[in-house]
């Protein structure tokens, strides 16, 4: 059988692309999906705070999720559960084994890339000690708590100031578990303002800036204390200032990773600074017809944002798909990455193929108070310049650039950001 | 009445086990923790020694090159990963090149096959990423790397396949001797045996203090080790070692056989043998090692840091022996005792011999054992595995690309696991990137629905180890 899109992974990236390449005109969809149902990780995303920037309204995510997965039921759009994508090929074919259809390769006009990404383990940050039972990825404990039904925890201490390590440390806390406190070695948050005063404050879990955990003990097979300390400039842990908590558990937030697996496999050129596809201005990677979006390109910071990449990435794959396939990699501005701007999505910008202007999402390194963002050209000559009240890493920040930005400029683009 | 009791099953309890299994015995083997394959096997370098450390004459030598022969032949019958990928130890000054010449004359005279002193320049032909400081290797092509834990496994399997009884969780609290037979107790449980096998790893002195005057120490020593993700496993093509010194075989670089790059270990003595943790020191230690052999490696890959006891001795070499009559020490089996296990077994059964036991070979022992590894198959392999049973054809570990029908075979394995861990050991889930953060709690599931348990009861790993404390809100009921 041959699709005009497939689209792999039926998170928020996946049925946002689906559903607006259905839009524009693409009847012979499918989505894979390595899970039971559709959905992704907002099936145990069930606190509130999604949608708002889309829909207006707080949704919790299984609500979100649902606001699209109720639309394609009038849409041909196939789902196919419960199938594991193994392998893609530079000729965009698909190979993947179900239990209930067994190892079947497809083929499609054009892919949308919409794994989504995965936790840092433990091991990555390497921290000393033993290793016991009680030692959880944030989103681990999330689904045992949310989906399985099951506690894993009763006194715990979280490290990383993470998105979902600040969420469960809510979740715990309304479930009955103490949390003794959450440690970030960075001396700011990577998470949301709202979630670090939602989560946090509001539950007088305290949040130490500059810390992080040296030991971990155990007995009789599970964590029995985690010792944490305070870090030096360089992040090293400073002896004398170590604090013992004893409790059952300690949960990771140290990061997202985006799954490229199956895109490094097939060819895709990775960005070593996000770890997801190098895309042009329509989320298309370097290999022409294969699209990526969502976490899989960047770890984002709101589904709302994923949703809207995406679906611009699906509305460039139906254009390329009805379009004949010809676009073009041979005349495009690089992007790159200025002072206190770790990366930018999209890193291509073909200025043919730009419509009125493009939507730029970065990062910043620091917390900035009033800054300036600055775009310029290699020339040096500075092309768009843009204010912030403040910015912080744990944000995403986008700028809108138009098209004759593009048009003018001499080599690359280069975005930074200083405070005013 | 056992014929043979042995006491802890590591890969050469293990090994013993499988090697006994071939004859008209009636084996027991008596296991303090809740798996096999618990201590030393689990952690360490995962190296088949070529069997130039050892000094000429000892038992170490013999067996290391006995048992770096029959691991390619072994591992292929017990369908255990094996890769026959050769080491080289790396010499960075003329102290070092004397040592080279050193280790090279003592394994000729150990009788290890094809080794050779290489210039630095032919060096960095065969391995691209190794330091430009490294001026010679020796060039040991017969060493391999393998699984250590399913090596252990494997021949337990075969063991308990033969008829070889095991009892995990059994920790054995005395030993007394009668009249031509041994009376092992584990606690209130108690069996006969007319010889005891002495497998106890970094407890053998304990054991061996029951039945015999102390006659040596176990100095436990722990070393630390950083696993890196795939993307770093072509950074060495060898096993990199450094020149050894008094703490060990110094810090290495190696290949996995699963593809992976592991690094380590440091040395270090310690008191508690049981408490395997891994220290900040020691981790730094083995990183800034490592990179003098190899300047590239990659740490920011680390998938997952771990420590490993070894039961070195006070002793030079191995402990084999009776101390007692029918009493058999395999004790201080430091490294390479798990490239000598199968030749550690092999000379057990030997000095069991010599000393009345009878061994009659069975008319046909199984001799081998057969794994389905799916994402290791071709395409029509797949299809018409999953056509078979569906089961094959769901991916529980994406990482590692682990179907629901290989954990639903582990949990019915002839030695059957009750933890997580004992998962991960027989069908590799949550090995990969992820380290079981997405496959975990799918694993607990089937782990749960195979062996008729409770997930409240579910272990991660060794006695203790639970994961789950109670229901949230009584699972949604009311």
């Amino acid at each position: 059988m041959n699709w005009e899109l497939i689209v792999i992974g039926a998170g928020p990236a996946g049925l946002a692309a689906a559903l607006a390449a259905y839009d524009k005109g693409l009847r012979k969809i499918a989505v894979i999906e390595r899970d039971r149902y559709a959905g992704g990780i907002l099936n145990q995303c069930i606190h509130n705070g999604f949608g708002l920037h889309r829909f207006k309204e707080e949704l919790t995510g299984p609500e979100y999720a649902l606001r699209f997965i109720d639309r394609l039921k009038d849409t041909t759009i196939e789902l196919i559960c419960d199938t594991m994508v193994l392998h893609i090929t530079a000729d965009r074919q698909v190979h993947t084994v179900s239990a209930e259809n067994g190892y079947q390769v497809y083929s499609a006009d054009s892919i949308f890339l919409a794994m989504g990404c995965r936790e840092r383990p433990r091991g990555a940050i390497s921290i000393p000690g033993d290793r016991p039972a009680g030692v959880f990825t944030a989103g681990t404990a999330q689904r045992y708590i949310n989906l399985e039904g099951y506690m894993c925890a009763r006194r715990v201490v979280i490290l990383g100031s993470g998105d979902i390590g600040l969420i469960m440390a809510r979740r715990l806390t309304l479930e009955g578990a103490k949390v003794l406190c959450c440690v970030e070695i960075m001396p700011h948050s990577s998470g949301l303002a709202r979630n670090i005063s939602q989560c946090l404050k509001d539950f007088d879990i305290p949040l130490y800036l500059n810390h992080t955990v040296t030991e971990v003990t155990s007995a009789n097979g599970r964590v029995s204390s985690v010792t944490v300390s305070e870090v030096d400039e360089n992040r090293a842990p400073i002896p004398g200032t170590q604090k013992v908590f004893d409790c059952d558990t300690l949960l990771l937030s140290v990061g997202l990773i985006p799954e490229n697996e199956l895109s490094r496999e097939a060819g895709i050129e990775i960005d070593p600074r996000t770890n997801g596809p190098v895309v042009y201005e329509n989320m298309e990677t370097s290999m022409p017809g294969v699209f990526a979006g969502g976490n899989v390109v960047h770890v984002h910071d709101l589904v709302d944002y994923v949703s809207e990449e995406s679906a611009r990435a699906g509305e460039g794959a139906a254009k390329y798909v009805l379009s004949g396939k010809t676009a073009s990699n041979e005349v495009f501005i690089p992007i790159t990455n200025g002072e206190n701007v770790s990366y930018t999505v999209p890193q291509r910008v073909r200025p043919a193929n730009v419509e009125g202007s493009i939507k730029l999402f970065f990062r910043v390194r620091n917390k900035l108070g009033a800054s300036v963002i600055k775009v310029s050209d290699t020339s040096g000559r500075q092309l768009a310049a843009f204010r912030r009240v403040s910015m912080s890493p744990g944000e995403m920040e986008n700028i809108f650039l138009p098209k004759d930005v593009f048009e003018k400029a001499l080599g690359s683009l280069c975005v930074s950001a200083s405070e005013a | 009445m056992y014929d043979v009791i042995i006491v802890g099953c590591g890969v050469t309890g293990a090994a013993t086990a499988f090697t006994l299994s071939r004859y008209r015995l009636s084996v027991l083997v008596l296991e303090k923790e809740n798996d096999i394959a618990m201590g030393a096997t689990r952690a360490n370098s995962a190296i088949i020694h070529a069997g130039y450390d050892p000094e000429p004459g000892t038992l170490m030598a013999r067996l290391n090159v006995k048992g770096c022969e029959m691991a390619q032949e072994l591992c292929g019958r017990l369908d255990v990963p094996y890769k026959n990928c050769g080491s080289l130890v790396l010499a960075f000054d003329e102290k070092d090149i004397e040592t080279l010449h050193v280790l090279y004359e003592r394994g000729v005279k150990n009788g290890v096959k094809q080794l050779e002193i290489i210039s630095g320049a032919r060096l960095r032909e065969i391995e691209p990423n190794v330091s430009q400081s490294a001026a010679a290797a020796l060039y040991a092509p017969t060493s391999g790397i393998v699984n250590p834990w399913e090596y252990a496994l494997a021949m337990a399997e075969v063991a308990a396949l033969n008829g070889v009884r095991f009892l995990l969780s059994h920790p054995v609290t005395s030993i007394s001797k009668h009249d031509g037979c041994f009376t092992v107790s584990c606690g209130s449980e108690q069996f006969d045996a007319r010889y005891v096998i002495n497998a106890a790893g970094v407890d053998s002195a304990v054991v061996h203090e029951m039945v015999a005057e102390k006659a040596f120490a176990i100095t436990p020593s722990r070393g630390d080790y950083f696993l890196l993700d795939k993307s770093e496993g072509s950074r060495a093509m060898h096993t990199l070692f450094q020149c050894p010194g008094p703490a060990g075989k110094g810090v290495l670089v190696s290949p996995t056989v699963h593809g992976n790059l592991l690094v380590g270990p440091n040395a270090v003595s310690c008191s508690d043998a049981h408490r395997v943790n891994t220290t900040a020191d020691g981790l730094a230690f083995v990183k800034q090692h490592a990179l003098k052999s190899v300047p590239s490696v990659n740490f920011r890959d680390t998938i997952r840091s771990f420590a490993g006891m070894r039961a070195n001795s006070d002793q030079n070499d191995f402990i084999i022996g009776f101390p007692v009559p029918r009493f058999l020490d395999l004790a201080g089996i430091k490294s390479p005792g798990l490239t000598c296990a199968p030749a550690t077994g092999e000379y057990a059964a030997e000095l069991l011999e010599k000393n009345g036991l009878e061994l009659i070979p069975k008319e046909s022992p199984v001799t081998s054992r057969r794994k389905i590894r799916f994402k290791e198959l071709s395409i029509a392999e797949k299809q018409r595995l999953i056509a078979e049973d569906p089961l094959y054809g769901r991916v529980i570990c994406r990482c590692e690309t682990v179907t629901e029908g290989e954990i639903v075979e582990a949990c019915h394995s002839p030695i059957p696991p009750v933890s997580v861990d004992g998962i991960k050991r027989r069908a590799g889930t949550g090995m990969g990137r992820c380290q079981g953060g997405f496959c975990g709690p799918r694993v607990l599931e089937i782990l749960c629905r195979e062996r008729g348990i409770s997930p409240l009861d579910a272990l991660k790993d060794g006695e203790g180890s639970f994961i789950l404390f109670g229901e949230t809100k009584a699972g949604g009921r009311t």
